[in-house]
């Protein structure tokens, strides 16, 4: 039977199958952080399990360090607390710890293609919702909660009831200025934040085909925000040279085999999904949202519908816009450049471009926050931190930073920030903060201008993009 | 796991649609390495205001309405997949949540914490909100065993779905873990057939 990319993953890593119940599937990778994994380590030796396969998981701190000052203790002594734990539940187990100012840290959703442990064809995990950015690979990768940590850890498998199948395409050219963000951003405001759940999702389309690994992980990245537990794109040529001779990759003869399996992951022809859209990519601009979920998102230059519904309207009355107002030239105090969502070398190219020569208004706040040391040292490397030093902007150290403002880095109550992470909820930022989803030009338009402004008005700007 | 057979409780509506996690829990709260204590913070910013002042608006502060039944608007639980929202639910007294739509992620954190989620269909959610509304005593029988929701002294009988697998789980008190070290042998066997 002809079978689509997700079904040839999934099939291939079912262990079992429990009548009239869910499936044993084998997980070939586990990353896992500080937040989400100590009640599982508890949980095990509580119950005196031992860790099952701990060569294959992988271990980072990202969601509660700080950003500044990463060489001196943590300041916070729960999240000191919660970092001690990590180090002593990795070394007590043998798992592979990048830690705190190591070479390898970052969010882990960053380094985990960066280092090459994600590669197409594996089924990957992390107690984290993002994990759907491995997906760029041809990859299953979904986030878990704290007991399937546990379960993992206990058997390097899940039971799973097999989720049904959407595919999104997006065919055509996009106009310039238009970047990966824009596009996810824009499909998950035409099918809403739950239209996904219960699926798995494919993106297809010469749009993604033609997509850096960098735009295809902010993709996948937000597939959770459309409700999809994750997300793929087909491995193809761009997916094997971005893999080829990254530190934990096949290497030679063994790096060949691989290939030639990656390229037979692809949906069959008359393959058959359960749900299915198609969108011109002629139609999608610069987007940004207006409200407290990620489905509410505008073109940057419409104005925010007027809808007649008590939850639409308490998300307006926590961002203190009205129906039908326009964000052009919103006055904005706050820019944030970071998160799983746009980190990569690739975000902050596209955001060095913008503001060289230019300077950061005085009124905005920008927290440009690498997704790990390695994007941090090719920022330095590229020459594009003196660019932003130059237009007044400063870099943090990696981390999540203020995508969930765990730590320090909390926009204040009332303020509105433009950010390039994936979620506006309601104090996600910080208590009181207002999140306004764009991609990285979108943010870095804004700093400069110290406003909203429409990017695709700035012929200057499209010939760098 | 405590077992879960049956529940017959008043309940609490929430009617708030695309309920996230970030407001089930917020990320501040989640630098505890135990499950404990999350029930006090459950929608810590939504009962409570900035400066600590208790939020009368919010229907957890409502005296009127008690029990461990939720009543929450469409796509319950969306967002990050942190279980400290379950545990949260959990520690303050909630073992069962209705909705006509519950998240993936969450729904699976509620059922491996004992939480059931009943997701039922838009009208009947829209009439328990109204008829818990008119009446906050209004009693909400949950019986799993025969995947049934019953208000109590009313006809609205509501069948709902549950996987077969985590039915047995809850009544029982079963967790994973214990059904996938039992396979261990198979998970070996599988390992060497298959190397990645
Ligand atoms: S950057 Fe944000 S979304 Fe990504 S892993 Fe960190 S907290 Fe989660």
């Amino acid at each position: 039977m002809a079978k689509t990319l997700f079904d040839k993953v999934w099939d291939k890593h079912v262990v079992d199958t429990i009548k009239d119940g869910p499936q044993i599937v084998y997980i070939d990778k586990h990353l896992i952080h500080e937040v989400t994994s100590p009640q599982a380590f508890n949980e095990l030796s509580e119950r005196t399990i031992p860790i099952f396969r701990p060569q294959q998981i992988v271990a980072t701190a990202d969601h509660n360090t700080p950003t500044v000052d990463q060489h001196l203790p943590v300041k916070d002594t729960l999240s000191r607390n919660q970092l001690k734990q990590l180090t002593e539940n990795c070394s007590r187990n043998n798992i592979e710890l990048y830690g705190l100012g190591h070479e390898y840290n970052g969010i882990v959703h960053v380094i985990g293609p960066e280092l090459g442990i994600t590669q197409p064809g594996m089924t990957i995990v992390c107690g984290d919702s993002h994990t759907s950015t491995h997906g760029a690979f041809g990859t299953i990768a979904f986030g878990i909660g704290t007991s399937q940590v546990a379960q993992v850890f206990a058997s390097q498998c899940l039971l799973m009831n097999k989720p049904k199948k959407l595919r999104v395409n997006v065919h055509g050219k996009l106009k310039k200025g238009v970047l990966p963000k824009d596009v996810i951003l824009y499909i998950i405001a035409k099918l809403g934040t739950n239209s996904g759940t219960g699926y798995f999702c494919e993106y297809a389309g010469n749009v993604f085909e033609e997509m850096s690994m960098e735009g295809r992980m902010t993709v996948c990245n937000m597939s959770i925000e459309m409700g999809a537990r994750g997300g793929m794109i087909a491995p193809d040529e761009t997916t094997f040279e971005y893999v080829k001779g990254r530190k934990f990759a096949p290497k030679g003869a063994d790096f060949d085999k691989k290939v030639a399996y990656w390229k037979t992951l692809k949906t069959d022809q008359d393959a058959v999904f359960d749900l299915e859209y198609s969108f011109d990519a002629a139609d999608i601009e610069p987007m940004i949202t207006y409200g407290t979920n990620p489905g509410m998102g505008i073109k940057i230059s419409e104005a925010i519908p007027s809808l007649d519904d008590a939850s639409f309207e308490k998300s307006l009355a926590y961002m203190n816009f009205q129906k039908g107002e326009k964000l052009l030239n919103k006055p904005i105090n706050y820019v944030f450049i970071g998160s799983c969502t746009n980190s990569r070398i690739e975000d902050f190219r596209v955001a060095a471009n913008y503001v060289k020569g230019k300077q950061k208004a005085p009124n905005v706040h920008a927290w440009l926050v690498p997704g790990s040391q390695q994007v941090a040292k090719q920022i330095k490397e590229e020459g594009l931190e003196t660019i932003f030093i130059a237009a007044g902007f400063k870099l943090r150290q990696p981390g999540c930073s203020a995508c969930l403002a765990m730590n320090d880095d909390k926009i204040p109550e009332g303020e509105y920030c433009v950010s390039t992470s994936n979620r506006n909820f309601e104090g996600r930022q910080g208590q009181g903060a207002r999140t306004i989803l764009a991609s990285p030009l979108v943010a870095a338009s804004t700093a400069v201008a110290g406003k909203i402004i429409n990017v695709l008005e700035e012929p200057s700007t499209l010939e760098l993009v | 796991m405590e077992k879960f057979e049956r529940l017959i409780s008043t309940a609490i509506p929430l009617p708030t649609e695309n309920v996230d996690t970030d407001q089930i829990i917020p990320a501040r709260f989640l630098k505890a390495t135990n499950k404990q204590g999350f029930g006090d913070n459950v929608f810590r910013d939504w009962r409570y205001h900035k400066d600590g002042s208790i939020n009368t608006n919010f229907v957890l502060n409502n005296t009127m309405y008690n029990g461990s039944i939720l009543v929450a608007g469409n796509n319950f639980g969306c967002g990050s997949s942190r279980e400290h929202a379950a545990w949260a639910l959990a520690g303050y007294g909630f073992k069962v949540i209705i909705s006509s739509f519950f998240a993936d992620i969450f729904k699976g954190n509620a059922l491996n914490n004992g939480i059931l989620p009943v997701q039922v269909s838009e009208d009947c959610l829209k009439t328990l909100l109204q008829l818990i509304k008119e009446n906050p005593e209004t009693q909400i029988d949950i019986d799993l065993q025969n995947q049934v929701l019953q208000i109590v002294g009313n006809v609205i009988v509501e069948k709902f779905e549950i996987d077969t697998y985590k039915k047995l789980c809850l009544l029982n008190g079963y967790d994973d873990i214990d059904y996938l070290l039992s396979n261990k042998d198979k998970i070996v066997a599988y390992e060497q057939e298959h190397q990645f």
